[in-house]
């Protein structure tokens, strides 16, 4: 696609993104912040479609957005009160909360610096245009020679299993 | 055949000789835009009109009949009045979750309308993904339906949205599992790869009894997910007054009511597209002479007119069947469709191993 046009695309996801993210962390509702929360997760989103990785675009909608971001919904509607505000934090918060901040600045800014971008203006090596074949996610989600991850998977289902059988069993006791 | 994909194709090359790319690209995208919106209303009043006169034929009444010859333009001017209805102000709600909720419902459904393929060349959205796209857009609308029940303030829209938040959090599961059996049969989940692979025997017919079985499946679960017909306790009338949008009014009203309409379509959009075929004409190998007249009639004819044979489907159940209670609800989905959906799969793996 044309630069500028992606320029513009990158620059309203990133603002959006930044705002959104900024709204969440200072709302005065809980629910208001899970709101924002769930924009920002779109926005994210937005980030994958944008580098042209639909898979971990739909991932991160169905899972983030139409997963997580529910159960913190129900979450909230089962444990707090319609007029709840949250508390002013007091300032040492504010204070570690800025320092946290700066120190993830850092650190990206670091790997941004360090690394070496192969994919640049005047260079068409790496077709950044081309979507990725689902075929090959599949398989390498479900092979097992190198570099491909039917273990993991497996483990994590196993882990998810025992979670789902946890949960069930906490629910009946009452 | 004609496909549409000549005249789109010649939109796109009219730009291109006249433009830089970017802007050409700028202005497809605008007119895209434009064009799936329109689509969105004229067919949101179609489906209103239909359901308002199929609803009077169950009832043995003649529906509306007033507005144009047979009330065609019924809906046409209930439109006009919704435009022009007063946006009332809620004493006491959270405005900007209330605002943003009706919005989050339409968008969902949107970007999932966006995603069928009429035909060949008019499509909007044509992922690598398509089938878990339009999984994962449309369980967006569970986020506003629950965040318009709290932020209205009122008890009935709470009980309604949770109930609704329940039902379609559950039915997706049986949904997503028997669309995940269709992809087993055709190997892609490219929703133009699925529609080509169909041109001599629908899924239906090839996938033979575990892609009937998820067929029933699919419109069953589909069904409880627009939150109609005899699923639709969480605007159960007579007891929550109209559930998660009783507060709503105006044009933010009409964004739920053309969302749940369109929902049906799109249901039975996706049911066309998966298992009947979606564009592709009727053909049946080795009659020649039939498959070339049926290949006189248009695609998009073929795809209208199974997306309106599932709508009906849909209005049929739903002025047919009582309201289900909601433990009926669950156990139906839990321990019934859920079930048998995930012993279609084996089904079907063992069919697309050793039968075809």
């Amino acid at each position: 696609m044309d630069p500028i046009i992606n320029l513009i695309i990158f620059i309203c996801l990133g603002v959006a993104g930044l705002a959104l993210s900024v709204l969440a962390v200072s709302a005065k509702s809980l629910l208001r912040s899970a709101t924002y929360l769930l924009l920002v997760l779109i926005c994210t989103a937005g980030f994958y479609l944008f580098l042209n990785y639909h898979f971990l675009a739909a991932v991160q909608i169905s899972v983030y957005a139409g997963g997580v971001v529910i159960l913190f919904i129900f979450a909230i509607f089962l444990t707090s009160n319609k007029g709840d505000v949250l508390q002013k934090h007091q300032t040492q918060k504010y204070i570690l909360g800025a320092l946290a901040a700066l120190g993830g600045i850092a650190v990206t800014a670091f790997a941004f610096w360090k690394h070496q971008f192969v994919y640049g203006v005047d260079n068409h090596t790496i077709d950044g245009d081309q979507e990725i074949n689902m075929k090959v996610i599949g398989e390498a989600l479900m092979g097992t020679e190198k570099y491909q991850y039917l273990l993991p998977f497996e483990v994590l289902s196993l882990l998810l299993l025992a979670c789902i059988i946890g949960g069930i069993l906490i629910a009946r006791k009452r | 055949m004609f496909h549409f994909e000549v005249v789109t194709q010649w939109i796109d090359r009219f730009l291109r000789t006249y433009l830089q790319g970017g802007w050409a690209l700028f202005i497809e995208f605008v007119l895209i835009g434009v064009v799936v919106l329109t689509a969105y209303a004229v067919l949101a009043l179609i489906l209103i009109y239909v359901e308002r006169k199929v609803c009077a034929f169950f009832q043995c009444r003649i529906g509306p009949n007033r507005v144009g010859p047979f009330g065609v333009f019924q809906s046409v001017a209930d439109m006009i009045k919704i435009l022009l209805k007063e946006l009332i102000k809620i004493d006491r709600v959270d405005p900007r979750l209330f605002r943003l909720a009706a919005y989050l419902v339409i968008i969902a459904s949107i970007c999932t309308f966006g995603a069928i393929p009429f035909d060949k060349g008019l499509h909007a959205v044509d992922f690598n993904i398509g089938v878990f796209y339009l999984l994962a857009v449309s369980s967006l609308g569970v986020v506003g339906i629950l965040l318009a029940g709290w932020a209205s303030n009122n008890k009935y829209t709470m009980i309604g949205a949770m109930r609704s938040g329940a039902q379609l959090i559950s039915y997706e599961l049986s949904c997503g599992l028997a669309l995940m059996t269709i992809v087993m049969l055709s190997g892609s989940m490219q929703l133009s790869v699925i529609v080509e692979q169909q041109s001599y025997a629908w899924n239906i017919f090839r996938g033979g009894i575990p892609a009937i079985i998820a067929f029933v499946i699919y419109l069953i679960a589909g069904h409880a997910e627009t939150n109609r017909g005899p699923f639709d306790l969480p605007e159960a009338e007579s007891e929550l007054t109209a559930g998660y949008h009783t507060e709503y009014s105006g044009i933010q009203f009409g964004f739920f009511y053309l969302a749940e309409y369109l929902n049906m379509f799109i249901i039975a959009a996706i049911a066309t597209t998966l298992f009947l075929g979606g564009w592709m004409p009727l053909h049946i190998p080795g009659w020649d002479g039939f498959n070339e007249v049926m290949d006189y009639i248009p695609p998009v004819l073929w795809f209208f007119a199974k997306s309106f044979i599932c709508v009906f489907l849909a209005l049929w159940v739903r002025w047919t069947m009582p309201r289900l209670r909601i433990d009926q609800l669950l156990n139906l989905e839990w321990k019934i469709l859920m079930p048998i959906s995930l012993l279609n799969i084996i089904l079907m793996a063992i069919w697309v191993i050793w039968i075809i």
